[in-house]
């Protein structure tokens, strides 16, 4: 058959298919989205009701058993709240409904991202973070003006792939409620361990801070030792795992994260004034914008240079 | 006749012609989503379901592809349907599509598929294309319950979830589990010892030296 090798009808093929397979993706893509959206929100909630250990102090079962109305229920108490990073005041510099952080680090979005300097040990595997984070303030059942806990988004790198996940603490600020990661693509059974209960009991109780005020909780390699109340279990066969959440808690809770956050919110939990919060547009960030402006003439004496020649050889 | 034909092609890749043990085709993910049996549970119906409609769709157009583009036509047809089918994991089976992550995007890559769209929906009716591949999807899913089944319990001491040998991670418990069940070399042996088990009992499988 010689007409089906000819070129049009190999476009016209290829053409017809292209459709065909695009109309089907995207109805798949349109049907199933908001689905799979709620499946998103859902996950995250029970993972922050997870962390801040919820589950068990009211109903007595684990996150992983919570159906769908038992985790709206218990989220019912959680607050959602945005932290510029750099000054540590509450913001209202973004849409809570779209934002977004890691979007933003993506799209290295202008203002919304922070270099992390490059003496400060970096648990992210990359050089940017976002300015501002979503917290979550988790309220009495009974009273919702009384905060029993905060729950901290953290991420960071283990072996294979980024850990992200919340980290509870108390009302103390020092004393860790619970840890937890939603999403990781650590080996199952070795550093996926991290998923394991009993594992992440080991965190709760802890101290976060030694008494310098330095981050100091950590994963030891190996069994932990027991005069250390830092550090937990490491997990066996997941060295690089163990040291990455060491790292990402540690880095989470310093001056470099959410250290004057933090350092805010304690006073206004135990009494003193509360954590501002700054209307409209956050401040410029100064690391991002200093190097740009060094750069900028540089580019500027470059292009008017070959232009003139252009210009004098035409007339 | 015709029956007898349909029945040695859904079920003769399961053990006279395995796509993985006898062709070796489609081992990297069975390396990779094998440590769980939950997981490689639904990633073989995955599988099975791609390579059943992309055979159907393949032969049902098989007579107007120009031969000149007749693998990129296949290719697309295949990732359209692995991507259709990771929406739905997403939506339906959320927690296993975590931990399922690229590999069900990497069924696209998966020789089997493609292997049975050229090899045999290119030449063969729309019926007997989709019970080939749902065949070969079976063999391939077979293969993969078979390693994930040794993989967890050795590894985990479970079988699907359920506890079977309480693993001295746990309190009171006295089985130490191989680290190695965890790690993809492990898929090796197992399927190594699996094609070996296959060709005692079908010699002719065995190639000459």
């Amino acid at each position: 058959m010689p007409q089906r090798e000819s070129l049009p009808y190999t476009i016209g093929v290829a053409f017809a298919l292209c459709v065909v397979c695009s109309l089907s993706v995207s109805a798949a893509y349109v049907m199933l989205k908001d689905r799979q959206d709620a499946n998103k929100i859902l996950d995250r909630q029970r993972n922050i009701v997870d962390a801040a250990g919820l589950a068990a102090d009211e109903l007595g079962i684990p996150a992983s058993d919570l159906t769908k109305k038992q985790v709206a229920e218990l989220y019912r108490v959680v607050e959602e709240r945005f932290v510029d990073l750099k000054t540590g005041n509450y913001t209202t510099a973004v849409d809570p409904e779209t934002y977004d952080p890691r979007e933003a680090v993506n799209n290295q979005e202008q203002g919304m991202v922070e270099e992390i300097p490059s003496d400060v040990e970096n648990p992210i595997g990359i050089d940017l973070r976002e300015r501002i984070v979503r917290v979550y303030l988790v309220k009495d059942f009974k009273d919702d003006s009384v905060v029993r806990q905060v729950v901290l988004p953290v991420y960071g790198k283990g072996l294979w792939s980024t850990l992200y996940g919340y980290l509870a603490l108390k009302k103390d600020i020092e004393t860790v409620q619970g840890l937890t990661f939603y999403e990781h693509g650590e080996t199952p059974g070795l550093g996926g361990e991290v998923d394991n209960a009993n594992w992440k009991a080991q965190w709760v109780g802890r101290q976060v801070y030694d008494e310098t005020g330095t981050p100091a909780l950590g994963v030891s390699k190996g069994p932990a030792p027991e005069e250390d109340p830092f550090l937990v279990d490491g997990l066996s066969g997941a060295t690089i795992t163990s040291i990455g959440v060491s790292n990402l808690v540690q880095y989470w809770v310093s001056d470099e994260a959410y250290g004057s956050y933090l350092n805010k919110l304690k006073s206004e939990l135990a009494g003193g004034d509360p954590v501002p919060t700054v209307e409209g547009d956050i401040g410029p960030v100064e690391t991002a914008a200093v190097p740009q402006a060094k750069e900028i003439p540089v580019v500027e004496r470059k292009n008017p240079a070959p232009a003139a020649t252009a210009e004098g050889e035409a007339k | 006749m015709a029956k007898q034909k349909a029945f040695d092609v859904l079920f003769g890749p399961i053990f006279n012609n395995n796509p993985i043990a006898l062709q070796i085709l489609g081992i990297c993910s069975a390396l990779a989503v094998t440590t769980k049996m939950s997981t490689a549970l639904v990633m073989s119906i995955a599988v099975i379901a791609v390579t059943s409609f992309s055979n159907a769709a393949v032969s049902a157009i098989r007579h107007y592809i120009p031969s000149s583009i007749r693998i990129i036509v296949q290719m697309t047809v295949i990732a359209s349907l692995v991507i259709i089918v990771d929406q739905i994991l997403k939506a339906y089976l959320f927690e296993t599509s975590k931990q399922l992550s690229v590999f069900v995007g990497l069924i696209i890559t998966n020789c089997i598929v493609m292997g049975r769209a050229e090899g045999f929906a290119m030449k063969n009716g729309v019926p007997v294309s989709f019970l080939d591949g749902f065949g070969n999807g079976l063999g391939y899913g077979f293969v993969l319950m078979f390693v994930a089944f040794f993989r967890e319990l050795f590894g985990s001491g479970t079988v699907f979830g359920v506890e079977v040998l309480r693993t001295i991670r746990q309190p009171g418990g006295w089985y130490d589990p191989d680290n190695l069940m965890l790690l993809p070399p492990s898929a090796f042996f197992l399927i190594g010892f699996l094609i070996w088990v296959i060709r005692v009992f079908r010699p002719e499988q065995i190639e000459e030296a």
